[in-house]
């Protein structure tokens, strides 16, 4: 019962926060079929989400006469649902570790904003490195290639923790300005000292056996794999380890953290280095799915990670959750832009909502009459205040 | 009072509130008269802080009635209970420190001239009146921050009267101040009451409220359970009242057995936050098997120091050590290791992770030891065995050992803090104001812990504001004095009166009683320079 409504008082938001943008997210379905000159219709919102569910897992709940009026109608068809449940996992499993890589700065009352800059330079990195491996064993490939990925990754979350840990630059500012020095970076590399010849635009060399293996389906690579098994260790680390009570501790009180002996710098050092390892390790699987870094590697997973993490409480377990409410959104969306003639963008915009009813959590609580949890006030931001404290 | 009993001036009726697990208050009948001053007194828990916040509109009874003047009224919430004339000052006081007097009293009364601005000459002529009517001369123009604690007081005070309170709750309003300064509230509080304003006080101090106060009424568990007149009860009898059985108010301490110097202090030197050096040349030792107070008004130093010694701020001269090493310098885990332990005095930002549960808590400073925890990986028996053994042991009320510490009492909360503390290995114990906010039967629980530690042999250093404590506990007391140790005095023989002018002028006898009235006159009231 109590563990019941714990669960409930941590996951009330997150819902109130879906539904809403699923409400706004309706409205602006049907302002943009009248943007295209279409008749109308009222329904078009349901159609466009049931076709959108059914992208993401198969399911069909609906079926549309030739005058465009639904009925309801279950069927699935299991060749259909196994397709588009691996392409939901696989578009979830690099946002589990982007989620992760907020998440995880939240317990110790980190906002890291670097997702994106860390992503890109574990892309980066697994790229060259694994062009590097690409005639070696496929096992020694891929792995000598995530590892420098991810290792490339948490270097870039190094600098910040190190620049708070040492002159107290706030890690908002500074991942925030990392993510542009490693964007435009990259890009001058990559059209410049890694450009190889041949293909018509600026691209890094092939992986080749460094490439990620396919274990299932289309695309459920070993990818969907590594995200999966972050999960239960995330979870283990923060909430079973030495080392996660002081995460969580600097997080909550670190005044308290530095009167039990603990050393907050070495801890926001260390957390923001396995934020960006996390992060490293998404856009290594990225890359290396996709075989080659191409000249403008535009991601958004790195900034989505803050909806995944805001999403998931900062829990693991809601982390993989939210991946895979994200992911299945992703996976579903061409689906929708056929049937419903929809622009695909509508799921950025929804995800976004998401994200505004989230940091709105104050507007949504008085609105909706609930009641807060406890958050003690402390010397850190709000938003990873109160994120970083859930409860086991 | 009289024996024509006037009406009411204010009368609470069966207040009942239930929270999850607890019914905080039952059945509560208050009735505070005009011109009253009223004592609650009850334990931590015992249900005054939510009779209180029911009266100031901050929880909605579940069953009961407000009466105000006979008239049945509903408290909608804080502004709804100032406007009907309750005001309650806070044990911690919401001043604005950086603003003056004026400044402070008008925020959110505002005297305004016209719709724009604020008519600060009528402002400052009613302020200064008040002041008068109430027997202290105050200069609206002060800022907050220079003034000494018992005239920060004085400001809530005036903040109470300036938006015309008729009853006024004042929180354990002495918890920080000196006995001097005690005196002048208390003849404050007289002139208040004589001139028709109620006042409700709560205090656990029993020998001050039965000097104060014209009744008595105690909440033990929710529930009255007596009223008395200060002619016809005495503190043992009101502590017994508020506890449910025999308390022994000054423990009794025995002998002490001092052995060999645990913790040497030498010339000491530290700067505060604000780079003024507030530790001057601080010298001491604590042996093993002694009790060696710090008396001192807050902010005399003695927050530094302790920081100093227990390694959360680095001191910019001098040597520490403990059992013969040099530990200067040394991080909080290294002076931990080498057998110090520390109960700081602001439990909230130091001592307690209010988020985490409380079994998370009482292991702190021990997370990383064996039993609990093997390698890196917590051990959740050996944390779970802990905690049962130390909420009982420490009868530390909680429905759980999982809930959050955070809406645990204070004094729990502190006992907590004591648990954890004082079950590690040490040779040497700080304790920074370790009964702060607590009851009588708790302060009573601690300070035996207190004497068990030193006859075992631990040399405990023991800094607080409350000169009672540092006198019944101390075998040497020493006043802390801008910066300085001024005396250093055997504690049993001490006279409270001697320390308590050390603690206000650093000085003894007649030249303190000529520093105490050239303060006043010459640099007005308050300053603390």
């Amino acid at each position: 019962m109590t563990a019941l409504r714990r669960l409930w008082a941590l996951a009330v938001i997150p819902i109130i926060s879906i539904v809403l943008a699923l409400l706004l997210g309706s409205l602006l379905i049907i302002a943009s079929s009248l943007a295209i000159g279409e008749s109308l219709n009222l329904l078009l919102p349901l159609i466009a989400y049931e076709s959108l569910l059914e992208g993401a897992t198969g399911l069909s709940l609906l079926d549309v006469n030739a005058a465009g009026v639904p009925s309801l109608a279950f069927s699935i068809d299991p060749d259909r649902a196994a397709r588009a449940l691996t392409s939901t996992v696989a578009a979830a499993a690099p946002l589990v570790l982007t989620g992760l890589a907020v998440g995880v700065g939240f317990k110790a009352g980190l906002f890291n904003i670097g997702g994106t800059g860390q992503v890109l330079v574990g892309a980066f990195v697994a790229a060259i490195v694994g062009a590097a491996v690409a005639d070696q064993p496929v096992p020694i490939a891929v792995t000598v290639a995530l590892a420098a990925g991810a290792l490339g990754g948490a270097f870039y979350g190094f600098i910040p923790g190190a620049l708070k840990a040492f002159t107290g630059a706030h890690e908002v500012v500074s991942t925030i300005m990392l993510n542009s020095l490693a964007f435009f970076i990259i890009v001058g590399l990559v059209n410049d000292i890694f450009k190889i010849v041949g293909p018509s635009f600026a691209r890094t060399a092939d992986v080749g056996n460094a490439a990620l293996p396919v274990l299932f389906g289309r695309n459920g690579t070993v990818g969907v794999l590594i995200a999966l098994a972050a999960v239960p260790i995330t979870w283990f680390l923060i909430y079973r380890t030495t080392l996660g009570f002081e995460i969580r501790t600097v997080g909550a009180n670190p005044s308290a953290a530095r009167y039990a002996g603990m050393s907050p710098r070495r801890l926001i050092i260390l957390t923001m280095s396995l934020c960006g390892l996390f992060a490293g390790l998404a856009g290594s699987i990225e890359i290396l799915t996709l075989g080659y870094y191409p000249a403008v590697f535009g991601t958004g997973i790195g900034f989505a990670g803050i909806t995944v993490a805001l999403l998931g409480r900062a829990h693991p377990v809601g982390i993989l959750l939210a991946a895979l409410l994200l992911g299945g959104m992703r996976a579903g969306a061409p689906s929708m832009q056929i049937t419903a003639n929809i622009p695909i963008e509508i799921i950025d915009v929804i995800q976004g909502l998401i994200l505004l009813f989230l940091a709105a959590e104050v507007v949504i609580r008085r609105t909706f009459r609930i009641r807060a949890e406890r958050v003690t006030p402390g010397e850190l931001g709000t938003v990873a205040k109160t994120y970083g404290e859930g409860t086991v | 009072m009289t024996q024509t009993v006037s009406a009411p001036a204010l009368e609470m009726r069966g207040i009942t509130k239930r929270y999850p697990g607890v019914v905080a208050n039952d059945g509560i009948d208050l009735e505070i008269r005009p011109g009253e001053i009223h004592a609650l007194l009850g334990e931590n828990g015992a249900g005054k802080s939510t009779l209180m916040n029911i009266l100031y509109g901050l929880a909605t009874p579940d069953a009961g009635e407000i009466l105000l003047d006979d008239t049945a009224v509903t408290i909608a919430g804080p502004a709804d209970a100032i406007a009907r004339g309750i005001s309650m000052v806070h044990q911690h006081f919401m001043l604005v420190p950086v603003l003056s007097v004026a400044d402070n009293i008008l925020l959110g009364e505002e005297t305004m001239a016209n719709p724009i601005f604020l008519d600060r000459r009528e402002a400052h002529r009613r302020i200064v009146d008040l002041g008068k009517r109430f027997g202290f001369d105050i200069d609206p123009e002060m800022k907050v921050e220079s003034l000494s604690v018992g005239w920060q007081q004085r400001v809530e005070i005036l903040k109470a009267l300036y938006r015309d309170a008729r009853i006024l709750v004042l929180d354990e309003p002495t918890a920080v101040l000196t006995p001097q300064e005690t005196k002048d509230i208390f003849l404050v509080l007289q002139r208040l009451a004589d001139e028709g304003h109620s006042i409700i006080f709560i205090s656990h101090k029993l020998f001050e409220v039965l000097e104060i106060a014209d009744r008595i009424t105690v909440i033990r568990r929710g529930q009255v359970v007596g009223t008395r007149i200060p002619s016809e009860t005495n503190e043992d009898d009101l502590a017994e009242l508020m506890v449910g059985r025999n308390v022994q108010l000054v423990v009794d301490r025995g002998e002490s057995h001092p052995a060999e110097p645990a913790l040497t202090v030498n010339d000491l030197r530290v700067t505060d936050d604000r780079g003024q050096e507030s530790v001057k040349g601080v010298s001491f030792e604590v042996r093993a098997g002694e009790i060696f107070g710090i008396a001192g008004v807050a902010g005399n130093g003695q927050e530094e120091l302790v920081e100093a010694l227990t390694g959360l701020r680095s001191p910019t001269a001098g040597q520490v050590s403990v059992a013969g090493k040099d530990v200067t310098r040394h991080g909080p885990r290294a002076l931990q290791q080498a057998g110090m332990s520390f109960v700081p005095g602001d439990r909230h930002r130091f001592g307690l992770v209010l988020s985490f549960p409380l079994e998370d808590n009482l292991i702190l400073t021990q997370y990383d030891e064996a039993p609990y925890s093997r390698g890196m990986v917590r051990n959740d028996a050996a944390i779970r065995a802990w905690a049962k053994q130390a909420i009982a042991e420490y009868d530390i009320r909680t429905p759980s050992a999982t809930v959050t510490a955070g809406t645990l009492s204070g004094g729990n909360q502190q006992k907590a803090v004591v648990a954890r503390e004082f079950s590690r290995k040490l040779t040497t114990l700080i304790l920074d104001q370790p009964t702060r906010g607590l009851d009588v039967g708790s302060i009573e629980f601690i300070h035996r812990q207190v004497v068990a530690k030193r006859d075992a042999g631990a040399a405990i250093l023991l800094v607080s504001a409350e000169l009672d404590e540092v006198l019944e506990l101390s075998d040497r007391v020493a006043v802390m004095y801008r910066g300085e140790i001024v005396a250093v005095v055997d504690g049993p023989t001490a006279e409270r009166e001697d320390i308590g002018l050390l603690m206000a002028t650093g000085r003894r006898g007649a030249a303190a009683e000529a520093a105490l009235v050239a303060a006043t006159h010459v640099t007005g009231p308050g300053v603390e320079a």
